[in-house]
């Protein structure tokens, strides 16, 4: 789809003039009171909604034509939403573009904070499905909108203790509900709450978009998070007991990789920049040193039509789908008849 | 209309008011930090600070008043004709542009409602200048604390007070331009 | 050494271009054209334009042809493709009652001023499958089928009766009045009057979506909507759902004049004209103490001859409007504003529906690490578990 899109057919950034200033606005709005999710008329964009159409028209209204922009889904930046996000901003702005954290001015994300720390001049621009904390417990907009008017968050409260109640501990790992200055309860878009502890305090602006329901919210630099718990049951990040077994990593959220189909399984960085910069500098996980049989980095894409030709274990071939019927468009990996 | 009222708007808008809004962005969201922006030479007694920011975040949907000196046939004409944004009084406005002395009395502009606390106005403060330098300010987007030489802090002591309702502040000043939301605390001198 | 897969940019442009060639098909076959999908898939373009919000049929039929017939996907393409349109003027209203119609029936009365117009509808179909369309040569011309043809005065059955009388001449040449059918219960106080608030409708595609939300937003929500969603909440109505009791009192298509004022002429000019499909039932309302026994209206507009999509929205909109007339809140789906409008968008729910099967690996894994940790920590614990 995206292949349509001719530099100049477009304006800047895709986004006419008059929805990028209500859009700014908004956000500007979100800034001033962080946590509140400010209504905004959300565009109908040329990509799903649910596929990040908030989180791109947030970035839209905020790049600038000297931006670096990153675009992560799972942390990684070659998930297939990630390329085609990247790829219709390279396209409409003509933006740079890194997989770098630390050279970024600008981070789409999806599920994911980086984990190399952000710093100041970087805004990080979050996907958000369902932007309303209380959406499952309240399903009306009419009812929550009331509740955060009236700072009225027991529910959500007596959710958290049923949890504790009925499993001995707050049976939510991810979306995990925040306070944001002492007021609102916000969502913290559905990142594993191992990355909440990094959503206060942090140095850049983080601006949350949700296209389909028509919300912004953000959270200044340096802003209080408070990750909701209860005094005898405090808030406990966490995440798998394992290191990363390509870089060693002892401290970064992981994917799990089912590599056999007799329980074998292995952890690596879910965060592919942070990942690949460790083992530049030298770490070695327990799987990285096997240099005789390196079992593949699993592929986000799932191989589709992409998988690799340069001589490394096929492990994902039978995931791969058949090659394209037509001239010049096989990937070179393995076909049905390879796999046959 | 004059013929001052056609020109000093943005000659290339999609990126001028890109850079614009990423340097209003910063100042909003970090209060205090003083930025610079570029690219409107408004009529006077506007200063480009202030073009700039009615360029960037006005149009026909939102009402703009104009306080005091700002509200003279050459601002007029060039809101106008850059900006089309309807001039209204400033009990219903989304923006209002003066001094601080002509935006007086700051209670009469929109807080927003608790439902709807966004429904507030923004108040583009012209000033003489900007210098790091004054009332202590603190909350949401400052680290620690910083300065910023306001006119005033009891009327900002007071709009803090309605948070998560309040008017929040741009300072503008030659080229300068400096954010104050109603979130941040300000403390006397 | 460990090298990462980069496969997802090759992946997608592969899987564009495999999906280019399923699009064409069979290159034995002719390629279709966009004419011939504009003037012989005409409903399926109209549908497109009702519930893409854009009256132009050749780019309905462009989208169809890209999306492969997939209807939701052509509207999304002519949503995205609208969004970018800018906005020149606005209408002024559409004057549904100087509408050359095609079809005009109702079931309310047997004749009526306007007279009944059957026009070109599968009503009375049989649904044979007709095996001479699969012939290559064009069949037959059956029957002279002029615009405006199809009448039957009187719906009586077999008869080859003139043309009403109360058929009028329009004015100036033009197409011939037809009166609402409201109108004339209207005329005795038989119906609830809907006079026009003269404000002008709020625009759900500029502004975002408030609730509670006024008759107005709520009717331009219904007329993006979602056919086959709006079939099924109506039909629940009347399976007793938030029964209304409506019969239709007309139901009309055809082509009104887009007229647009010129604030430097003074006047309006006409700019074109556009199919429409409106519907208007008569619903059944018990008197209050302050009120006497009244019908009360139930409304559908939808571009083009979308017949089942304006038939079904009346019955919606009637439906949503239990607060203004004073009914219960029976629990009913249909009744229920909030729910019906915030799922009524096929593009935001077919976004959202099928973004799952996008990666979630993260929150997943956080899933699997919470649950494996709550096993282990039940099946050291037997005790405190039970």
């Amino acid at each position: 789809m995206t292949e349509q899109l001719d530099a100049g057919a477009y304006n800047f950034a895709y986004l006419d003039e008059q929805t990028k200033r209500m859009i700014r606005r908004a956000i500007l709005k979100a800034i001033a009171v962080p946590g509140y999710q400010v209504p905004f008329a959300s565009r109908e964009m040329p990509m799903p909604y649910g596929w990040g159409t908030g989180g791109v028209q947030v970035t839209a209204a905020c790049l600038v034509p000297e931006d670096r922009l990153k675009v992560i889904d799972q942390g990684a930046d070659d998930t297939t939403n990630a390329v085609s996000i990247r790829r219709f901003f390279q396209r409409t702005a003509g933006v740079a573009t890194t997989e770098a954290t630390a050279e970024a001015t600008v981070i789409q994300t999806r599920h994911r904070i980086p984990e190399t720390p952000l710093k100041a001049g970087q805004i990080l621009v979050y996907q958000v499905p369902i932007p309303e904390p209380l959406r499952f417990l309240e399903p009306r907009e009419t009812e929550t909108r009331k509740m955060h008017a009236l700072e009225e968050y027991g529910l959500m409260h007596v959710k958290l203790y049923e949890d504790i109640a009925r499993h001995g501990q707050i049976a939510t790992s991810y979306a995990y509900p925040v306070r944001v200055e002492g007021r609102y309860v916000m969502d913290p878009s559905p990142i594993p709450k191992f990355d909440n502890p990094k959503l206060g305090n942090n140095p850049a602006i983080q601006l949350f978009g949700a296209g389909r329901e028509q919300r912004i919210y953000a959270l200044p630099p340096w802003s209080r998070v408070e990750s909701l718990d209860f005094d005898d049951h405090p808030f406990r990040p966490s995440k798998a007991p394992h290191r990363c077994d390509l870089c060693g990593a002892g401290h970064s959220y992981l994917d799990e990789v089912i590599t056999d189909d007799a329980g074998g399984r292995m952890f690596v960085c879910s965060d592919t920049d942070f990942c690949a910069g460790r083992r530049a500098r030298g770490h070695r996980g327990r799987l990285a040193a096997e240099a005789s049989a390196p079992p593949p980095h699993p592929s986000p894409t799932r191989g589709e039509g992409g998988a690799p030709s340069d001589g490394l274990a096929q492990g994902g071939a039978a995931l791969a789908s058949p090659p394209p019927r037509g001239e010049g468009l096989g990937a070179g990996g393995a076909g049905p008849e390879g796999t046959a | 209309m004059t013929a001052h009222a056609l020109q000093g708007g943005f000659a290339e808008a999609p990126v001028q008011s890109a850079r614009a809004f990423r340097e209003i962005l910063e100042a909003m969201a970090r209060p205090g930090t003083i930025r610079r922006v570029a690219g409107a030479e408004p009529p006077s007694p506007l200063s480009v600070a202030a073009g700039v920011a009615l360029l960037t975040l006005c149009d026909p949907t939102t009402g703009l008043h104009l306080a005091g000196a700002a509200d003279c046939p050459a601002v007029r004409d060039w809101v106008a004709f850059h900006i089309g944004a309807p001039l209204v009084a400033a009990e219903v406005a989304d923006f209002a542009l003066g001094t601080w002395e002509a935006l007086q009395p700051v209670s009469r502009f929109r807080i927003g409602q608790p439902d709807y606390p966004d429904r507030s106005a923004t108040l583009i403060v012209e000033s003489e200048r900007l210098v790091n330098h004054g009332p202590a300010l603190t909350g949401p987007g400052i680290e620690t604390a910083t300065w910023l030489n306001l006119p005033e802090t009891a009327a900002f002591r007071a709009n803090r007070a309605l948070f998560p309702l309040g008017f929040d502040c741009l300072f503008t000043a030659g080229d300068r331009i400096a954010g104050l939301p109603r979130s941040t605390r300000v403390e006397k001198i | 050494m460990y090298v990462a897969v980069k496969g997802g940019e090759r992946a997608i442009d592969n899987a564009h271009g495999w999906l280019a060639e399923e699009r064409r098909g069979d290159r034995a076959v002719p390629e279709l054209t966009i004419p011939q999908i504009r003037e012989q898939m005409t409903l399926a373009v109209n549908r497109v334009m009702a519930e893409g919000s854009l009256y132009d049929p050749d780019l309905a039929a462009l989208a169809i042809k890209q999306a492969r017939g997939d209807l939701i996907e052509a509207i999304f393409l002519i949503r995205a493709y609208r969004t970018t349109l800018p906005r020149l003027a606005g209408s002024r209203p559409v004057d549904t009652a100087a509408m050359a119609v095609d079809r005009r029936i109702s079931a309310t009365f047997k004749d009526l001023p306007g007279g009944q117009v059957l026009g070109p509808t599968f009503d009375y179909t049989h649904r044979l499958l007709d095996f001479a369309l699969m012939a290559e040569a064009e069949p037959p011309t059956p029957l002279p089928s002029p615009r405006g043809g199809g009448e039957v005065p009187g719906a009586a059955a077999g008869q080859e009766a003139p043309p009403s009388p109360l058929v009028e001449e329009g004015w100036g040449g033009g197409p011939p009045r037809v009166p609402h059918v409201t109108g004339f219960l209207n005329r005795d106080g038989l119906i609830e009057a809907a006079p026009s608030s003269g404000a002008t409708p709020p625009d759900l595609t500029r502004a975002p979506m408030e609730l509670p939300a006024d008759r107005a937003l709520r009717l331009q929500a219904l007329a993006r909507g979602d056919e086959g969603f709006l079939l099924g909440l109506a039909y629940s109505t009347q399976r007793g759902y938030g029964r209304t009791h409506a019969f239709v009192g007309e139901l009309r298509i055809g082509r009104v004049a887009v007229e647009v004022e010129i604030p430097e002429l003074g006047f309006a000019v006409e700019i074109g004209e556009i199919e429409l499909t409106e519907c208007e039932t008569v619903n059944q309302f018990k008197g209050s103490k302050t009120e006497p026994p009244q019908f009360t209206r139930g409304y559908g507009l939808v571009m083009g001859q979308s017949e089942r999509k304006a038939i079904a929205m009346s019955l919606v909109d009637r439906a949503l409007r239990w607060q203004d007339l004073g009914e219960d809140f029976t629990g009913a789906p249909a009744q229920d504003e909030e729910f019906v409008l915030m799922h009524c968008d096929n593009i935001q729910a077919t976004g959202f529906l099928e973004h799952i099967k996008l990666p979630h690996y993260v929150d997943f894994q956080a899933e699997l690490e919470l649950v494996r940790r709550l096993r282990a920590e039940a099946e050291t614990m037997p005790e405190a578990a039970e």
